[in-house]
């Protein structure tokens, strides 16, 4: 087992590999309001990404437990299936946001306290490492059942390290 | 509730008991969102299936009647009569025509030095404790098994506010869903693969933990490391609870990939027993949402031999079922408990 592999087998993405793959470059530059990501590279049995897909940009399944395929063309970045998802593996992120060098991710955020409107928060890596600050633009809960979608502004060349925020204790 | 649900909505009068004081059973302290499919409620949290199991039951008032704090104690076979004990003295027997074991599981512990000191916990009891009653069982937790319900209930520890000092895991992948060990890394817990608890570290309480590494052969190798904790929770499986199917004189077998001992049972989990069906857990370890499909099974086998609904029903009903379990058991961690039920599945009783 070497290092990249143990990783992996602890829940860390490595690579791109099948249900963990990064959109299309040429499309992502240019579609307002982002595209999914989702990292869900292991068949379990799951299907709630393609359910409430409302554009069916997460295509159907065969077998319930095939790894998400998404057509980028159709993924409106709408982010209900970041609400949805029972592993917390969809965010969605916006190239066009914002001015120069930043972007916007909206992430699935389950722990207290909520972050604020305006706020700066730590944004994570895949190891739970602070890789940078954010600037939260809104907290929604999509779905009233307490899985909140954060929207924060974050440093465009980290939007494939960055997969949560941490709100900062008030000294 | 799931075979009390199935069997009422077919005709059959049911006695529900359950030792617990709220029905429910292990979803009451599920706080996560289900997987699976819209059959089964996927996305929805675990005691809001419940809550919505009970109201379901509810609508059953007539027939379905509920004990609970109430344990069945016995099965006695020369009469077929059940003992059961509400609270701690109000004893009571009952004779069913048919019976349903849903008695779910127990969990497994390790032995190593220290694990007598207070703060070391199984992981059903930090749940219990922390999703039932609202009490954090301690400030900085160690969790040993990083399958599924390690990995969900580190989680949860960290809603609640308590820190995981790491988890630990003896081989050399997660256990778990890969999406729930990637929800506790992001987070900053470390993931210690092919690592076991050495020693529990403390005088009257835990004050720490030391793990180390393991070789393929799961024997300690490399250097030992120290870890400030509180609490050490294991999370180390569970096994069938099958004390009565055994009272009863079920046949029994052991399957490792179910986790122990369970009945053998044919295609609407009757057991060798006439009278005896099993369900969830108690026939097999698995995901809680498998569990209920077979609550439903069972439910609408026990309708079947009593000539509660028509023939056409039954055999829709399962075919139902049989699909939506097939669904569940589909992925990498189904295929385990596929080769197990084949271990333990007859075709029909020879009746």
């Amino acid at each position: 087992m070497n290092e990249k592999e143990k990783l992996f087998n602890g829940g860390v993405l490595t690579e791109a590999r099948k249900g963990a793959i990064e959109p299309p470059r040429d499309l992502w530059e240019n579609k307002k309001n982002g595209l999914v990501i989702i990292e869900c590279p292991q068949r379990i049995p799951c299907n709630p990404c393609h359910t409430s897909c409302p554009t069916g940009a997460v295509k159907a399944f065969k077998d319930i437990n095939d790894q998400p395929e998404i057509d980028y063309e159709k993924c409106t970045g709408c982010a209900r299936c970041v609400a949805v998802c029972p592993g917390l593996a969809c965010f969605v992120v916006d190239l066009t946001w914002g001015g120069d060098g930043v972007a916007l991710m909206k992430l699935p955020y389950e722990m207290l306290p909520l972050p604020q409107e305006g706020e700066t928060v730590d944004c994570l890596n895949r190891i739970g490492n602070t890789v940078s600050k954010g600037k939260i633009v809104k907290v929604l809960e999509p779905m009233h059942d307490r899985t909140m979608v954060v929207h924060v502004e974050v440093p465009r060349d980290l939007v494939m390290d960055i997969r949560t925020i941490r709100v900062v204790k008030q000294a | 509730m799931s075979a009390t649900l199935e069997a009422a909505s077919l005709g059959c009068h049911v006695t529900l008991v359950d030792s617990d004081l709220a029905l429910g059973g292990q979803l009451i302290k599920q706080t996560h969102k289900f997987f699976g499919s819209k059959d089964e409620r996927a996305g929805t949290r675990g005691f809001k299936i419940s809550e919505i199991l009970l109201e379901e039951l509810n609508s059953y008032k007539g027939t379905v009647e509920v004990h609970t704090n109430c344990t069945a104690t016995g099965f006695y076979k020369e009469d077929g009569v059940v003992s059961c004990v509400i609270g701690e003295d109000e004893y009571f027997r009952i004779k069913p025509e048919k019976i349903v074991m849903a008695t779910g599981a127990q969990e497994r512990l390790l032995p190593f030095p220290n694990n007598h000191l207070p703060g070391v916990y199984g992981a059903g009891a930090v749940q219990t404790l922390m999703n039932v009653y609202g009490v954090v069982p301690g400030k900085k937790v160690l969790m040993v098994g990083a399958g599924n319900i390690g990995l969900i209930v580190s989680y949860q520890l960290m809603q609640a506010g308590v820190e995981i000092a790491g988890i630990v895991e003896a081989m050399d992948k997660v256990g778990g869903y890969w999406v729930h060990a990637a929800k506790t890394r992001r987070l900053g817990v470390p993931i210690y693969l092919r690592h076991t608890i050495r020693e529990a570290l403390g005088d009257k309480i835990v004050e720490g933990a030391v793990i180390q590494e393991i070789d393929d052969r799961f024997q300690p190798t490399g250097k030992e490391i120290k870890i400030d904790a509180d609490v050490i929770c294991m999370a180390v499986g569970l096994t069938p609870t099958c004390e009565l199917l055994w009272q009863a004189g079920c046949e029994m077998v052991f399957v490792p990939q179910l986790c122990g001992h369970v009945a053998q049972r044919d295609l609407f989990m009757r057991t060798s027993h006439k009278d005896i069906w099993v369900a969830g857990d108690a026939s097999g370890i698995e995901e809680a949402s498998a569990a209920m499909v077979e609550g439903r099974i069972a439910g609408v086998g026990v309708a079947k031999a009593l000539g509660h609904g028509e023939a056409s029903e039954h055999s829709g009903r399962l075919e139902e079922f049989k699909r939506r379990l097939a669904d569940l058991r589909g992925g990498e961690v189904g295929q385990k408990i596929c080769q197990g039920i084949s271990c333990c599945t007859v075709n029909e009783w020879g009746v």
